[in-house]
């Protein structure tokens, strides 16, 4: 590992000088340290600014301190009351140890699992700019079907980002140059020809919480994910789903997807196609097949399209 | 830097890449925790940090100023018996991990924590679940599940 100076974090609104990295629960950084792909020059912790709590907002929402503990979370009875796709999410992910360490922000800012993006001897655009991207002609079962570009065709890792890019949450972000809210659905970006930057933001910039906005319908919500193994491996598809049905038909509804893009990648074309529709399985196919036209599989990854797709029916099948 | 550990409080002078896994087995002389794959992905380094079952490797000693660390040293608890009596082991390598780890997980059973199987009783199922962050290469499960399943019971 590359060395380091350590400090602790002292206030939100510090920013960061450059070669320096917020460190929280450490469980993905520490990782990336170990293997060479981050090479921070200064690491300023923020696990001891009292980001730890989870508050109810006026209105009946959320606010998640950005370092609440994913164990935490997931065990919050207000979470699993009125957001279950939330709790689910997060106990889909990851195992009880690393659950413990992980932050809400954390996770968030996970970097992907790409093994090219994991290995500091490779070529990948990611870690070094313009070195190319081998995973388009290699391996890249688990990588993305949705919104790749040239440069890079890597999948964003986290369930907790599905579930919150399903229910609208808000990222509150702290910097030098004040305080600004952005959407989860806009936090992370498509990689285009600059998949070096995994989220829109600055550097020196602090996610300080997650406002989770109320949801009638969210009551009934889930996530689904696939993987390789019964338990303790990466997604190699996911869905996130809410639905409102009345006399039938459905009245309101939120579907994000997981592991197929390079965000979590929140299904407006799907949920668009839903409304007013039969609660239908016909209906459910039809609004999976219209969001997965978009879909631009590579050599071994186009099962994923069917995959995604039934995952869409039967969650919805289950909910409604 | 001050760590306690095992209730004694230990000063130790670290270079800040030192993992809490180094600390205790290379600083402190507790080679209970295991390397196993040094990347939080087999939880041969499990232990307890103010009472949470963590994986050691992936965490920085230099963070823990004046944090409580349990190791398998520490821990007396009856699913420490439990193994020995269904022989929940072979080759013995995981056992301190998958140790801590069951002795936090009945923890968080016990403070209602729900898994991706469910909340309520401490099924099979629900074992393998909420133990899948520790793995053991000798497949020594078959008898950890009814030694966690007992120790649970008393």
């Amino acid at each position: 590992m590359k060395t380091f100076t350590y400090r602790t974090a002292t206030d939100v609104a510090h920013g960061l000088e450059p070669g320096a990295t917020f460190l929280a629960g450490g469980t993905n950084l520490v990782d990336l340290m170990k293997l060479g792909v981050a090479t921070p020059d200064v690491l300023v912790d923020v696990t001891r600014l009292g980001l730890d709590e989870v508050a109810d907002l006026p209105g009946g929402g959320l606010r998640i301190g950005a370092g609440v503990r994913n164990s935490d979370l997931a065990a919050d009875s207000r979470v699993r009351r009125d957001w279950p796709v939330l709790s689910q999410a997060l106990l889909a992910g990851a195992s009880g140890q690393l659950r413990n360490m992980a932050t809400t922000a954390g996770n968030l800012l996970q970097r992907t699992r790409c093994r090219y993006f994991m290995d500091a001897t490779m070529p990948c655009n990611k870690h070094e700019p313009g070195s190319g991207c081998p995973a388009r002609e290699g391996d890249h079962r688990n990588l993305a079907i949705l919104g790749a570009s040239e440069a890079c065709v890597a999948t964003h890792p986290s369930d907790m980002a599905v579930a919150l890019a399903a229910l609208d949450a808000v990222v509150q972000i702290s910097g030098p140059a004040g305080e600004r809210t952005v959407p989860v659905t806009e936090l992370h970006r498509l990689p285009g020809d600059t998949p070096e930057r995994d989220t829109v933001l600055e550097h020196g910039e602090l996610i300080t919480a997650v406002d989770l906005p109320p949801l009638g319908f969210a009551a009934r919500s889930a996530y689904r994910k696939v993987r390789d193994r019964a338990s303790y491996a990466f997604a190699v598809g996911s869905v996130a789903a809410a639905i409102q049905v009345d006399a039938g038909a459905v009245t309101d509804v939120r579907l994000a997807f997981g592991a197929v893009a390079h965000k979590p990648w929140r299904a407006y074309t799907a949920e668009e196609a839903l409304r007013g529709r039969p609660a239908t399985r016909e209906s459910f196919l039809d609004a999976a097949d219209a969001e997965l036209t978009a879909a631009r599989p590579l050599r071994d990854n186009a099962f994923k399209v069917a995959l995604t797709r039934n995952l869409v029916v039967s969650v919805l099948e289950g909910l409604s | 830097m001050d760590l306690v550990v095992n209730g004694t409080r230990r000063s130790v002078e670290l270079d800040p890449r030192t993992t809490l896994l180094d600390a205790l087995r290379e600083h402190l002389g507790l080679t209970g925790a295991k390397k196993g794959c040094d990347h939080g992905q087999c939880g041969a380094c499990t232990v307890l940090l103010d009472g949470r079952r963590v994986n050691s490797c992936l965490i920085l000693a230099i963070t823990l100023q004046d944090s409580s660390v349990t190791t398998i040293e520490g821990v007396d608890h009856p699913v420490q018996d439990k193994f020995l009596e269904h022989d929940g082991f072979q080759c013995g390598y995981c056992t301190p991990g998958q140790i801590c780890s069951a002795v936090g997980m009945l923890d968080e059973v016990s403070k209602g924590w729900p898994s991706a199987v469910g909340d309520a009783e401490l099924t099979d199922a629900e074992i393998r679940e909420r133990m899948s962050g520790n793995l053991c290469r000798c497949g020594a499960y078959p008898n950890m599940i009814p030694a966690i399943r007992e120790a649970a019971a008393r």
